[in-house]
Formats: C-alpha cells, structure tokens, sequence
C-alpha cells in the first residue's frame, strides 16, 4: 500500500509531491542552520505541530489519526479537483467511511467504533484537511442523523438503522432549516398531524439546505406537532409525497449534494416517531454535536492551506528571491500558524472536557 | 491446514522522510524523525491476516525486534488483524548492531518456541535493504523458504508460492513449515479500521529478552563510515557520435 502509492502520488499529484519536498526543504534547511552535534537533545521548532498536539494524544488517538489521514490523502485527495470541478457527489465515500468504521465512531455498540470525541475531531480534521464538502457529509451522517436515532430514539429504530447507517449502507440526512425560517427554526412551519386510526403521523412542509437529501435514504426532519411542540421523525425514501430536489449550481461544497426536502401529507408510522425528546432541544442537541467535529474540521482545512501557501512561497521565485523572503509573507505565516496552533489546542481541551463529562 | 503464523514487522524510518547522514558519518539521523512499518512487512501482516480469515490458519502473532517504541509497530499490526504480538527487547548498542543475523536467530528460537506451521517476512526493510532475514532464518531452521512472493496458496500438499524473479515469474511448491517473504505485489494492506484500532488496545503483547531466547546478539559487522550518494553531476552534450566516442576515451570509459 505505502510503496505503491509513494510512487503513484509523487508521478501523478504535484500538490501531494509538494508536500514530500516541505520534507526535502526543512531537513535541509534545519541541517544548515543548526549545524546540530549528534549528543545535544536540541528541540526544534516544528512548524507542523508548534505544541506538541502530537504528545497530548493517546496512542489509540494517533493510530486512528495516522490510518484515516493515510486513507483520506490516498483515496479521498485524488478525487477532489474534479469533484469539486464537476459538482459531483461520490456516494461511495460514504462506503468507504464505513468500512473504515468512522461513521457515528462516539456511539457505544451497533455497530460503531465507541471512540472519545477526541478522536472524533481527529478524524473531521482529516477529512476537511481533503475537503469540506466531504467532512460536510460525515458530520450530517455521524451527528445529524445517527446522534439523534442514538439519543433520542427506540430501542428498534436504533437496532433497524444504526448498524446500516454505520456502515454506510444508508446515507441520512437532517432535516430543519426551512426556506422561510434558517437562523430562527421555532417558526417552521413543516406541520405533523395525528390520525389516530392508521397510527400515522401526515407530514406537510419543506426544507431547504439540507445536506445530502438528493441522495440521502432516509431523513431526520423536525416538524410541529398539534400541541405546538417541535418533535424528530425518521422519514424514508419511498414514502409517498416525500420528495427531495437537488439545488444546482452551488459555487462551495460542490462536492456535496445540497437539495430540498419535500413533504406533501407524507404518511410516517408512528414507529418511526423519535419519542425522547420535544422541542428545540433535540435539533439544538444534534447541532452541538456536529459544531465540534466542525471546529476541528475548520482547523484541518486551514492547516492544508498554510502547508500549501508556505511550500509556494517557499518555491516561487520573483524578483529573484523566494516570496517567502518577504517580510509581509513571513508574518502572515507566523499569524496562521500561531491561530491553528492555538485552535488546536482549544478544540483538544474542549473534546477533553466533553469525554470527562460523559 | 491449521496452525500458527508468525509474521515479523520491523520499526523504520518512514518512506516519504528525508534522510539525513550524521555529522559524524557514523549512521543516519533518526532523533525525532518520523518511523513507521516497513512497508514489505505491512503486506507480510496482511497475508497472514487473509489466511486466517480464510480459515487456513489458526493464530497470527506478530514480532518486532527493538527498542520500546517497536511496541507502536506491533499495535498497528494488532490493529490489521494479528492476535498477539511479541516484542523482544533490544535497544542501546545492541540494538545499532541488530541485523539480519541476529534477528533470524531471534525468529528461528520463537519459531521452535511458539510452534509455527509459517514465517511470513518483508523481503527486505527499506532502511538496510539486506534482503537476508528471510533467508537466514529458514537456512537456521531448515525450512523451505518461498522468497519474493507474489502470490501465495496453501495446498493439501504444501504451498504454492509464485516468486517474482529477474526472468519473470517462478512456481514451486514447498512443503510446510516454510518461510515466505513478501513481495510488493502480493496484496494490498488494508487501512486500520477504527473498530479493530481499539480492539487492538485489548490484544496481548509479551515481552521477551533476547537472552531468554539464548541468541547471542554480538555482530560480526563494523560499519565504517556512512555517506550520502555523490551529488548529480552536470552532464555534457555531445554534437556526433564520434564526439561521444572521442570523450568516452578520454574519461578512460572506453
């Protein structure tokens, strides 16, 4: 697998043959500047990791970090320039997540992995660090639609989808911003009526901005019941009068399917009813969880670009210097390496904090 | 056919590092550099994971000679799919000396020791290139050995191990216990899943002494001096052909 596609990467991929070369250029740079004797345990500056993240970290968090950004650089990385050219959604990456057991990794049994939050932002940094378009698609799967089922739902709704879900078998996807109502979701208008003879709930209403819905199996919609209360339904693909159109011509995420969710009387079984929570708290509850695998995931996108925009400086050259010779250059780099580093290690306390509390 | 594999991993420098020589030309530095599997022994594990999945062998424990940090590379192998895994401690001077020699002779005691049907090796580490331990150890043994093995398949009678060789490919069979050593080509070893990350947490890893074994670690190598490759010279156009030969001979190359 290493040998393979070392040489794959470094014929094909300039820009992963870019970051083979940031190898080249800091040995021997380092090996000039500190002309370093053999006995002295000098520590150096790494501008890779300038707090030492790497020592905070249990050795199960590195081995899950080192396998899933050795799968991210290898399977994920070739794909994106077209992906993102094209506005094309690989369905199978939500495959390969699973097979790779990141799907939902903090939930305990069915199925998932039973990791810390810790290395549930490892892994979101891994794949931002690719895209976020993709890292958009795992925290809609892991958060938005396995966490709620998990928390909040049945015993039988957990065993019917969170093994499938895990295993990417089924793609969800989150169902609450409506075309009328984004930043204040108590105004929706997506109405959930009763019958009681067949046991169904009627769902009428749209949402719009909802991840993954053109492809996705199954949804998680939040609706307001009779008693004015907002409550989660499992809705799935087939289901009369649920229809989820596609929004095209999308200019960020375009390698992530972003549509509509349609819902003209669509009958739910009341089974399918998530009975745990009521009100905006269960929405609230998701959003939450997804925020933090997002702060970490900003963190890995952010990290690629800096590793980009210094390798470039350090190798054009104008005015016959290296850009990088610029003063103006040098403080931008130190400005963005001083705010990942310090972004890192905020979102490791908080990951911390929130294992403690569980 | 059931029974026990052994496979051994080696800790070394990462492919994708820069090497960098010593200042005092005595090795390679390695303080801090990033160490990872050597890859021919990543499919080596992998090899020996499918046979057990496929029923054709009971147990994979897995071997690494080192110091402490060896116990990183083992986890990863856990991590793949091994069920246990040995860790013999050599670290210090001993551990600079280790080679080929030494670590056949280790293998070949915990072969003997562990009762293996099978040794699956890297054909060679990417930071000596010896090529040797397989070799060693299945000559210590007296066992057959399938070296440069592209493709594997244990039969009623022994193995089927097709070799990669300069004329092309090489079938033989040999009869069991073996050893065989892996080729690029023989699989592709699987990614860690986070599952099997954390069961690999539970898994076993014994430690053991080299002296336990009753190997004796002293080399029979100095190394004298290590340098880098000599810098690419600029090359020289030649207008004819005649030109090329009239240099030729003056560089006395012809």
């Amino acid at each position: 697998m290493a040998l393979r596609s070392a040489v794959h990467r470094l014929l094909v991929l300039p820009h992963r043959c870019a970051l083979v070369s940031a190898c080249r250029a800091q040995g021997t740079a380092a090996a000039t500047r500190h002309g370093q004797s053999p006995s002295s345990a000098k520590v150096q500056f790494d501008w890779r990791d300038a707090l030492d993240l790497e020592g905070q970290l249990t050795e199960e968090e590195v081995m899950i970090r080192d396998s899933f950004r050795t799968y991210c650089q290898e399977k994920l990385m070739p794909r994106i320039l077209m992906a993102n050219r094209r506005e094309v959604f690989h369905r199978e990456i939500v495959s390969e997540m699973g097979d790779m057991g990141v799907l939902g990794p903090t939930i305990k049994g069915y199925g998932c992995a039973g990791t810390s939050y810790v290395a549930y932002g490892l892994i979101a940094r891994e794949v931002e660090r690719v895209d976020s378009g993709y890292r958009s698609v795992m925290s809609v799967q892991s958060s938005l639609v396995m966490h709620p089922i998990n928390a909040y739902g049945t015993e039988e709704q957990k065993q019917k989808y969170l093994p499938r879900l895990a295993r990417g078998e089924i793609l969800g996807c989150f169902g609450l911003t409506e075309p009328n109502h984004g930043s204040d979701p108590s105004g929706m208008e997506t109405r959930a009526k009763y019958n009681p003879s067949s046991g169904t709930y009627s769902l009428t209403g749209s949402k719009t901005w909802i991840t993954n819905s053109p492809v996705a199996d199954i949804a998680v919609v939040w609706a307001k019941c009779e008693d004015g209360k907002v409550r989660g339904f499992i809705l799935e693909r087939g289901m009369k009068g649920f229809s989820t159109p596609k929004i095209e011509g999308k200019f960020s995420l375009r390698a992530s399917a972003t549509g509509m969710i349609l819902m003209d009387e669509v009958e739910v079984p009341e089974e399918n009813l998530l009975p745990k929570v009521t009100g905006l708290g269960g929405p609230f509850g998701c959003l939450n969880n997804a925020r933090y695998g997002i702060a970490w995931g900003a963190l890995g996108a952010a990290e690629f670009c800096f590793h980009a925009a210094r390798q470039y400086t350090l190798d054009r050259i104008q005015f016959g210097v290296p850009l990088a010779r610029n003063q103006l250059i040098q403080k931008k780099m130190a400005d963005m390496l001083t705010e990942i580093t310090v972004g890192l290690q905020s979102c490791l306390q908080l990951g911390r904090l929130i294992d403690e509390k569980k | 056919m059931s029974g026990r594999v052994l496979v051994g991993v080696k800790r070394v420098i990462d492919y994708a590092v820069k090497i960098r020589v010593k200042p005092d030309h005595s090795g390679v530095v390695t303080d801090g550099v990033k160490h990872s599997m050597n890859p021919f022994c990543e499919i080596a594990v992998e090899e020996a994971v499918k046979l057990k999945e496929k029923k054709l062998m009971k147990e994979v424990v897995v071997v690494s000679c080192g110091p402490q940090q060896s116990q990183e590379t083992i986890r990863t192998a856990l991590a793949m799919g091994a069920d246990r895994g040995i860790h013999v401690e050599v670290s210090g001077k001993d551990y600079e000396t280790l080679g080929p020699l030494q670590v056949s002779k280790i293998l070949a005691a915990l072969a003997k020791k562990e009762d293996a049907q099978l040794i699956i090796l890297g054909k060679q580490a990417i930071d000596d290139d010896c090529n040797q331990t397989g070799q060693m150890t299945a000559a210590l043994l007296d066992w057959p050995q399938g070296t440069f093995a592209s493709e594997v398949s244990l039969e009623k009678d022994g193995i089927k191990v097709v070799r990669e060789i300069d004329g092309g490919l090489e079938t033989i069979k040999i009869s069991t216990p073996a050893v065989l050593t892996a080729d690029l080509r023989l699989n592709t070893p699987r990614y860690a899943t986070l599952p099997n990350i954390m069961k690999a947490k539970k898994k076993k890893i014994a430690n053991v002494k080299p002296a336990d074994l009753g190997v004796d670690l002293t080399s029979r190598l100095e190394v004298l001096r290590v340098d880098e490759p000599p810098q690419r010279q600029a090359g020289m156009k030649v207008e004819t052909v005649d030109d090329l030969v009239s240099k030729l001979k003056d560089a006395g190359k012809v």
